[in-house]
């Protein structure tokens, strides 16, 4: 057995719940003084100017995987697993960067359009908060996320620490296009090459298409400003793009014929295929899901018993369609509720119940997306792209639940 | 007009014209494969080495391989082979990436420290490892774009 109908999940919890109501005898109540918790016979903690995480959270952290040599070159992931909605925390925003996070005084920071325009223009903060300004939930995933999975054995981690460098906020900025046309554009101009103020001054060439249609220039992270690890105090956003071209720091566009060949674009985030060819400028990421709980290394407390089933999905290429979630290892599959709004290129939180009959089993989700782009099985996926492409990887993720409860990441 | 209009439609534009943006060295830093951009400056592969043993190894192994950090020489033709290494010399299209990468990002200690002789020379003495320029050879902002790498055709955009 794996997968019920909804209906009957639904049928019978209404029946246990009810079988409870009539039992309970009416009692007085002759406790003077009733035994409360502590927390309601005392005066509570102060305000606080900037509030913190519950005591009892502190192992709901990023991850931070990083090189020794250089700590400033590395990740840290999101931890997915401990999240649920599907907007991530400011603090627990999933982080790249490639030599540490720069400290950037906004009253000096300038932002520079130059190259093939009429009007080379300089920025300051304080004149781009003037401008009028979108918000917009979008996910950002770095090309690199997921990448140990084109390793042959599957790794143990927990479902963010393998998956999380992906996550999903409300950004606020000025469009793009209003600060090109102000600039003036030139037509021979077919690319810009978006700098970073860091220490890496990170460039990467983006089409000019892209920056004309939905780019926006961040200066707000789910209503704050920025956090200093995610671009403070503006970044580029690119929505369903991967993270490599939403610069975080960034300090210039430079209006140019053709790309720079950055080594961003070309010995990195670019896809290694079978026949020793790399795929270079794949922008868009493509649709993803992943089952966040219940996920590898959680313990399922009742054999059998009945669980939620909860994920998230999202694709660079628009809204989420469906989620499918199979418990027999794709054998089977079920269509999952969508949490709504749908939004395009965010995060969809997807659920269904699932009453677990205690024999071994393979948890699964996959996607498809407006466009009708399906998520992949991982045999697919290698068939297509080879064992060493290293970025972009997007196959279905499996978690097997064995007879312990205990649950593991698998190939399947 | 006192009343609220469309976002988009009416703001103030405030970007400062200045047409020295498009000459001067810190809004065009990004060295092209055209040789666009490029400083003035020379080194040589001698010259190289040690910068390299002094300034490099330590992360990059000697000669470029076998430390913490990527390999950036050796394994050139291994891209179709069971095991690929994506190297400076099997892998970059372009070496004037090779330079413009070396100078904003190296040392990661102290990015933009080294001069634009001593990043020409880092360049000869990486591209040298491989016979990718000969031993008593120079690079300057006058040949380092026509160096052909072995794997500027290994690329391809989706169509």
């Amino acid at each position: 057995m794996t997968l019920r109908r909804r209906n009957f999940l639904k049928s019978s919890l209404l029946l246990s719940g009810g079988a409870m109501t009539f039992s309970l005898p009416v009692r007085a109540n002759t406790q003077a003084v009733p035994e409360l918790p502590a927390s309601m016979r005392q005066t509570g903690k102060p305000f606080s100017n900037y509030g913190q995480p519950s005591e009892y959270e502190k192992t709901v952290i990023r991850w931070i995987s990083a090189n020794s040599d250089v700590p400033g070159n590395g990740v840290s992931w999101s931890p997915l697993h401990e999240l649920a909605g599907t907007i991530t925390p400011n603090g627990l925003h999933f982080e790249r960067h490639h030599n540490g996070v720069p400290e950037i005084d906004p009253k000096q920071h300038e932002f520079v359009i130059n190259g093939l325009v009429e009007n080379p223009l300089t920025f300051s903060v304080t004149n781009l908060l003037r401008y009028p300004m979108h918000s917009r939930i979008c996910f950002i995933e770095c090309g690199g996320n997921s990448n140990t999975s084109w390793r042959t054995e599957p790794v143990q981690s927990a479902a963010g620490y393998t998956h999380g460098l992906v996550s999903n906020a409300e950004w606020t900025g000025i469009p793009v296009k209003l600060l090109l046309k102000e600039a003036g554009v030139k037509t021979e101009a077919k690319w810009a090459i978006a700098e970073g103020a860091d220490g890496a001054s990170l460039n990467i060439s983006i089409p000019l298409e892209k920056l004309l249609d939905d780019a926006f220039i961040a200066l707000y992270q789910n209503g704050e400003r920025l956090r200093p690890e995610n671009g403070y105090p503006m970044r580029l956003i690119l929505p369903g793009w991967e993270g490599i071209t939403q610069v975080k720091w960034l300090r210039q566009l430079l209006l140019v014929e053709a790309p720079a060949q950055s080594r961003d674009e070309t010995a990195q985030y670019t896809e290694l295929m079978p026949n020793g060819k790399a795929q270079q400028f794949s922008f868009i990421m493509q649709p993803k899901s992943i089952i966040t709980s219940p996920s590898v290394g959680m313990v399922l407390p009742d054999n059998p018993g009945i669980y939620q089933i909860s994920g998230l999905a999202w694709s660079g290429f628009g809204k989420v369609a469906s989620v499918e979630v199979s418990c027999d290892g794709g054998a089977s599959w079920q269509e999952a509720s969508l949490q709504t709004p749908v939004l395009d290129k965010a995060f969809t939180r997807f659920s269904i119940g699932w009453q677990w009959n205690g024999e071994a089993a393979i948890l699964q989700s996959r996607v498809t997306d407006e466009a009708g782009n399906i998520q992949p099985t991982r045999e697919r996926l290698l068939k297509e792209k080879g064992k060493h492409n290293f970025f972009h990887y997007n196959a279905i993720i499996s978690w097997e639940v064995d007879p312990s409860g205990e649950i593991f990441h698998v190939y399947a | 007009m006192n009343s609220p209009v469309l976002a988009d439609e009416l703001y103030q534009p405030l970007g400062m014209v200045d047409h020295e943006l498009n000459t001067s060295a810190e809004w065009n830093l990004t060295i092209f494969p055209s040789g666009k951009n490029l400083p003035e400056g020379q080194g040589t592969v001698s010259q190289g080495a040690k910068l390299f043993a002094n300034q490099c190894a330590t992360c990059h192994g000697q000669n470029g391989r076998g430390g913490s950090a990527m390999a950036l020489t050796g394994d050139v033709s291994s891209l179709t082979s069971e095991y690929p290494e994506k190297t400076v010399n099997s892998f970059w299209p372009y070496a004037t990436t090779l330079f413009d990468y070396i100078r904003r990002t190296m040392p990661p200690q102290a990015p933009f420290s080294l001069t634009p002789d001593e990043a020409y020379a880092l360049s000869a003495f990486i591209l040298a490892q491989d016979g990718l320029m000969p031993e008593d050879g120079q690079l300057s902002h006058q040949n380092i774009h026509q160096v052909q790498m072995p794997n500027q055709q290994g690329f391809y955009t989706q169509p």
